[in-house]
């Protein structure tokens, strides 16, 4: 592969000095071994990965290829095998018990017994956010989600769908710096996942924080990233990081322009390439 | 005429099938079953008898005579319902509740202490259960004991305790509630354990991503997951409880509760006495498990999970 494709200069704001920049994962010879009964399952292998402060790093790759592990480690519900790892310069325990980040699971795991806005207020009660705080930001962050309105409903009375927005918004409304999300939007249509998509996007921009985001689709990875990472198939290794380089206000329209699609392009290339790695 | 006798079967059918997909009609169908076979035992197991005292007294006597004698004794080897139902009726609705004739009286005996036995059996269980899954060394020290507990005998078990606390001068109702908590305490510390470990690793996961403490995750998560465990486990429990007073009234022979009726009747062969006694039992169990039942319904219902 030559060079990236360069989508036209923009105006958007400039990306800070380099200097300023924090690392906020750095990984180096990451390795993650399972052991099970039918033998170790190597789900990380070798991945040496780092993601600056206010970054939006997408990572794709085949079902089962470690993705949901790396976001695990990172968020220190699972530990490495080998390999080294920091979180905000420090351990990922530490970061944890900082609650340097909010996680996005892959299924909603929102609380039966509770009321969607008490769902969302779960992490605010938890860090002690005094009641009238609490309501507001619950508010706030079920509007941005769309979800205005739901306040009272329990999560089996909302579809699939809204309890993932739901759990976004639970995620985002303690306001953590690092954001861990893992397929958000799988579960969701075309259409909803198009609007979040930009919502997110908005998000990003208007409050730097890092996303750390797995997906499984090509437009939506270039669509939002600042750094694609295409992994491989089982075990998880990087095969190819592809920067990108749009608008931070850029629109949904981006998706039919020329630079667009020749990153999506060297994405699929990437996957086929990972594919062909089995044979 | 089939034109016209078709709705009126229809009706019938429809009015049918909708008592038995109810519960009032399949309920119906048991109860009626039930009491069936309880005359016809009663007929049978008192028929000897009566025979003898019909040939003792030099009495000629028909099929029939035979069928309604043996419903009508005054001791007979199983009662009969209505003779149950007369002697109820007698005892709780007819006899002022300070007598010491009233089953109400008894019966309130017996419930006091059952329920304190219950209460405290249920909170005893409820922080076994809570040592047990937060403290590892205790459910290895623990869980042997509380198994054990339940494969010593209670009828055993009983009339040590009424004696050895009324040594020390404890009469009345806590040694008894004492047999209704060794009883409780099983069921409710196995389902707690169940219920508290029941949360799913992803609602586990997402405390460990807020760095929750243990006193958080147990308020927010395992104790709320624990509820359906909880009520399932007390509805055991209470109807236990019940049966752990009544055990504790019959070692030392007390004056008072259903257990006392129950040993005062098998004394003096007071067949019908003894049925009341059970009969009465059985009731105030149901009316327990389903006091707390509804008291289930409502909460799960508040908690949005509601069946
Ligand atoms: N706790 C575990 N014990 C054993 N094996 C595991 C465990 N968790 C994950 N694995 C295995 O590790 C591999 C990577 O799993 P992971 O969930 O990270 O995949 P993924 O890339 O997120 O897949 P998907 O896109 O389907 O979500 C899989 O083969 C999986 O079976
Ligand atoms: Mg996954």
């Amino acid at each position: 592969m030559t060079a990236v494709p360069v989508p036209p200069v923009s105006l958007a704001t400039p990306a800070p000095a380099p200097e300023s920049r924090r690392r906020v994962v750095d990984t180096r010879g990451l390795s993650l071994t399972f052991q099970t009964a039918d033998g170790p399952v190597y789900a990380l292998s070798d991945v040496d990965i780092a993601i600056e402060q206010g970054e939006f790093v997408s990572f794709i790759g085949p079902s089962g290829c470690g993705k949901t592990t790396l976001l695990r480690v990172i968020a220190d519900l699972e530990q490495p095998t080998g390999g080294d790892i920091q979180v905000n310069g420090v351990s990922p325990r530490e970061a944890r018990l900082g609650r340097a980040y909010g996680y996005v699971f892959q299924a909603a795991g929102l609380y039966p017994w509770r009321t969607i806005e008490r769902n969302v207020a779960l992490p605010l009660e938890i860090m002690g956010v005094p009641a009238t705080e609490r309501r507001e930001r619950v508010r706030q962050h079920l509007d941005l989600v769309g979800l205005g309105g739901f306040e009272k409903k329990f999560p089996w009375q909302l579809s699939g769908g809204m309890q993932q927005r739901a759990s976004i918004a639970r995620a985002l409304c303690f306001d953590p710096e690092l954001l861990l999300m893992d397929e958000p939007f799988g579960a969701l249509d075309e259409i909803v996942r198009d609007h979040l998509n930009e919502q997110l996007l908005r998000l990003w921009d208007k409050t730097g924080k890092t996303v750390v985001f797995v997906t499984h689709s090509i437009p939506e990875a270039v669509f939002l990233s600042t750094k694609i990472v295409v992994m491989s198939p089982r075990p998880g290794k990087i095969i190819d990081v592809i920067p990108t380089d749009f608008d931070r206000d850029r629109t949904l329209d981006i998706r039919e322009t020329p630079g667009f699609l020749e990153v999506a392009h060297r994405v699929r290339q990437g996957l086929r390439a990972g594919h062909s790695y089995d044979d | 005429m089939t034109t016209e006798a078709l709705p009126v079967v229809a009706v019938r059918r429809r009015t049918f099938g909708r008592l038995m997909a109810g519960q009032t009609g399949p309920v119906l169908v048991v109860v009626t079953a039930i009491i069936v076979l309880w005359y016809a035992g009663a007929i049978w197991l008192n028929t000897p008898w009566q025979i003898d005292l019909f040939e003792r007294g030099g009495v000629e006597w028909s099929n029939a005579d035979l069928v309604r004698a043996t419903l009508a004794q005054d001791r007979p080897l199983l009662p009969a319902p209505h003779q149950i139902v007369a002697e109820m009726r007698k005892t709780i609705i007819d006899t002022p509740i300070t007598s010491k004739r009233s089953l109400v009286f008894h019966s309130w005996v017996t419930l006091s202490s059952s329920v304190l036995g219950f209460a405290i059996g249920a909170v005893l269980g409820i922080l076994l259960a809570v040592g047990i899954v937060h403290v590892r060394s205790l459910d290895k020290s623990l869980m042997p004991w509380v198994i054990s507990s339940q494969t010593v005998p209670i009828l055993a078990v009983a009339p040590m305790v009424i004696v050895v606390l009324a040594a020390i001068g404890v009469r009345g109702l806590v040694p008894k509630a004492i047999i209704s908590t060794y009883l409780c305490f099983f069921p409710v510390t196995i389902g707690m354990v169940k219920g508290l470990r029941s949360p799913d690793p992803l609602q586990m996961d997402l405390m460990r991503t807020y760095n929750a403490n243990r006193w958080q995750t147990f308020w927010k998560l395992r104790w709320p997951s624990s509820m359906p465990f909880l009520f399932t486990s007390l509805k055991v429990a209470v109807a236990i409880s019940l049966v752990g007073a009544i055990v504790g009234e019959l070692p030392t022979g007390a004056s008072a509760g259903l257990g006392a009726r129950l040993l005062a009747g098998s004394y003096y062969g007071q067949t019908i006495q003894i049925w009341s006694a059970l009969i009465t039992a059985a009731i105030l169990a149901a009316l327990l498990v389903t006091l707390v039942a509804a008291i289930e319904r409502v909460t799960l219902r508040r908690m949005g999970m509601g069946v």
